[in-house]
């Protein structure tokens, strides 16, 4: 299995705080992989420096071989790294559809001057729609994205994410916030997205979840990565037990 | 029409190529910025000393047009790293260097301004049909730009500039746009001033008319073309119409800025329009009734 995402030695200080001590890990490329661990651990923390929102002091990142470690976030993004926020972040003053819209007219704002000469949106809505069917919310399409619930909004933000086209879907805690049956439905969703060949990244504290569709773990805890395998096997790992419930 | 009407209307078309730029940098794109009437001022300065040199009006207000979008991108380019309140003390803080410089110029004529320019060679009411016609053409663009990608990608930096970022919105090029063109569209304003004025002051370029702008646009609904024109025209006239309110001009702009902000934060524009949805509900109401 080819590599698809390698992330190393990433470093990360908040002040004196170390958040992230040299982590590396690899994503192969079609793979489901779950990024866990307790609070504090630093995964949030990871998905930010992949995608350059957060400057790391020290990190290497490669995107199907590519060296993105400086760029800025959003060419990261269109080289095809898409994240989605664990607390949702809609763009308020769109409807869900335009939401999406602008994502999948990623091509069209590329350039400050042919965003400014081209005017229609109706093949980007189309295309807005489709996302929003497979993630299934196309029923509030028109509404504000204001006043949903999270149950939407947590599913507009990877319908967003995958307009992108991206190679790589990282995902921050899509299911919390939603009741059990909900999040049996979205991690069935996400699945699904994966079966169809794109790449998964998610951090989840659902690990009911993480051991039904995850196929690869990856264990944070303290900055420090942990365990890295599958799930069976990492959750025998004494280590994550220890992290996860305390030393025996 | 008699010559007060005239230069009226011409002061109301010059404010409303004024405000849309302030519409485009604040209302479409989000960044708040307290130092128009500066790129306003660059405009007219920079119009009326090509105007003395003997330019004609064309190459006058281009060239006001041109030196306050560079103006405008350079100030643009210095504020990519501040946000929020820390971006209006900055432009504000560039309104006031704008002043510094202007009265310490002599070639800018100082404290006493600049006079005798000379005229547009229009009548009274061609430069009129002349300031209305740029209004117009300022309004059309500004129309276009709301409706297209450009302005699709303005309303993602307005909303939220992080997770525009995440969706691969360029940010910094994209403000840059937003203050390269509404400072230029001030530019055009100031150079549209200094023909119809023929004579210019620092202080028509002071703090209180960069406040006067931001409140033409704030009443009128942040981002709304209509709402920030028909402001504009209520702002314009109101002191010429009511005398007593002209004494207190500032207050009254004070006053509207601050209502618009507590009481409507979406100006007109927003109280239009939630009125028109109540109607419709109101009216859908009554036909399920019947």
């Amino acid at each position: 299995m080819s590599t698809i995402l390698d992330i190393r030695n990433v470093t990360v200080h908040f002040g004196g705080v170390v958040a992230l001590d040299n982590v590396s890990f690899k994503v192969n490329r079609g793979e489901f992989l779950c990024l866990i661990g307790p609070n504090g651990a630093g995964k949030t923390t990871m998905l930010r420096a992949v995608t350059g929102v957060i400057k790391p002091q020290t990190a290497q990142v490669l995107l199907a071989g590519k060296d993105i470690s400086h760029l800025p976030t959003y060419k990261r993004a269109r080289l095809g790294l898409a994240l989605t926020h664990q607390i949702v972040r809609p763009f308020r003053s769109m409807s869900v559809l335009d939401n999406v819209a602008l994502a999948a007219g990623y091509r069209r704002i590329a350039r400050v001057l042919t965003a400014m000469a081209t005017v229609d949106r109706s093949t980007e809505r189309r295309q807005a729609r489709k996302y929003l069917e497979l993630v299934g919310i196309d029923e509030v399409a028109q509404k504000s994205a204001v006043g949903q619930p999270l149950g939407v909004t947590k599913r507009l933000e990877v319908a967003r994410a995958l307009a992108l086209e991206p190679k790589v879907l990282l995902l921050d805690e899509p299911l919390a916030g939603l009741n059990s049956v909900e999040a049996v439905r979205f991690a069935d969703t996400v699945a699904d997205i994966n079966r169809q060949g794109l790449t998964v990244v998610m951090i989840e504290h659902n690990l009911g979840e993480v051991l039904r569709v995850g196929q690869r773990l990856v264990v944070l805890d303290n900055g420090c990565k942990i365990a890295d395998g599958p799930p069976a096997e990492v959750m025998r790992n004494p280590k994550v037990r220890a992290a996860y419930v305390g030393k025996e | 029409m008699g010559i007060y009407e005239i230069s009226l209307a011409t002061v109301v078309g010059i404010n409303i190529i004024l405000a849309l730029g302030l519409n485009m940098i604040s209302g479409f794109c989000g960044q708040i910025s307290l130092g128009h009437a500066a790129f306003y001022g660059v405009g007219a300065y920079t119009a009326a000393l090509f105007a003395k040199a003997g330019s004609p009006l064309p190459v006058a207000i281009s060239a006001g047009m041109i030196a306050a979008g560079i103006v405008g991108l350079i100030v643009g380019l210095a504020s990519l790293r501040v946000r929020h309140d820390f971006l209006a003390i900055t432009t504000m803080g560039v309104g006031f260097l704008f002043l510094g410089i202007v009265r310490q110029q002599e070639i800018l004529g100082g404290e006493l301004g600049i006079s005798a320019i000379p005229s547009s060679g229009f009548s009274k009411i061609g430069y009129l049909v002349l300031v209305l016609t740029l209004a117009a053409l300022v309004t059309a663009f500004s129309l276009w730009i709301k409706r297209s990608w450009m302005g699709f990608a303005f309303d993602a930096v307005a909303d939220d500039e992080d997770t525009a970022r995440v969706v691969t919105v360029d940010v910094s090029a994209y403000k840059l746009a937003a203050f390269a063109m509404g400072t230029a569209m001030a530019g055009v304003a100031g150079g549209l001033y200094t023909f119809f004025a023929r004579f210019l002051m620092p202080d028509d370029f002071g703090f209180i008319t960069s406040i006067t702008v931001l409140s033409m646009v704030a009443v009128g609904g942040i981002g709304s073309v209509f709402g920030v024109i028909i402001a504009t025209i209520m702002l314009t006239l109101m002191p010429e119409f009511f005398r007593f309110i002209s004494d207190y001009k500032l207050l009254v702009y004070g006053a509207l800025l601050f209502a618009a902000m507590r009481f409507a934060p979406e100006g007109l524009a927003g109280m239009a329009q939630s009125l028109l949805v109540h109607l419709k509900l109101k009216t859908r109401a009554e036909e399920e009734v019947t």
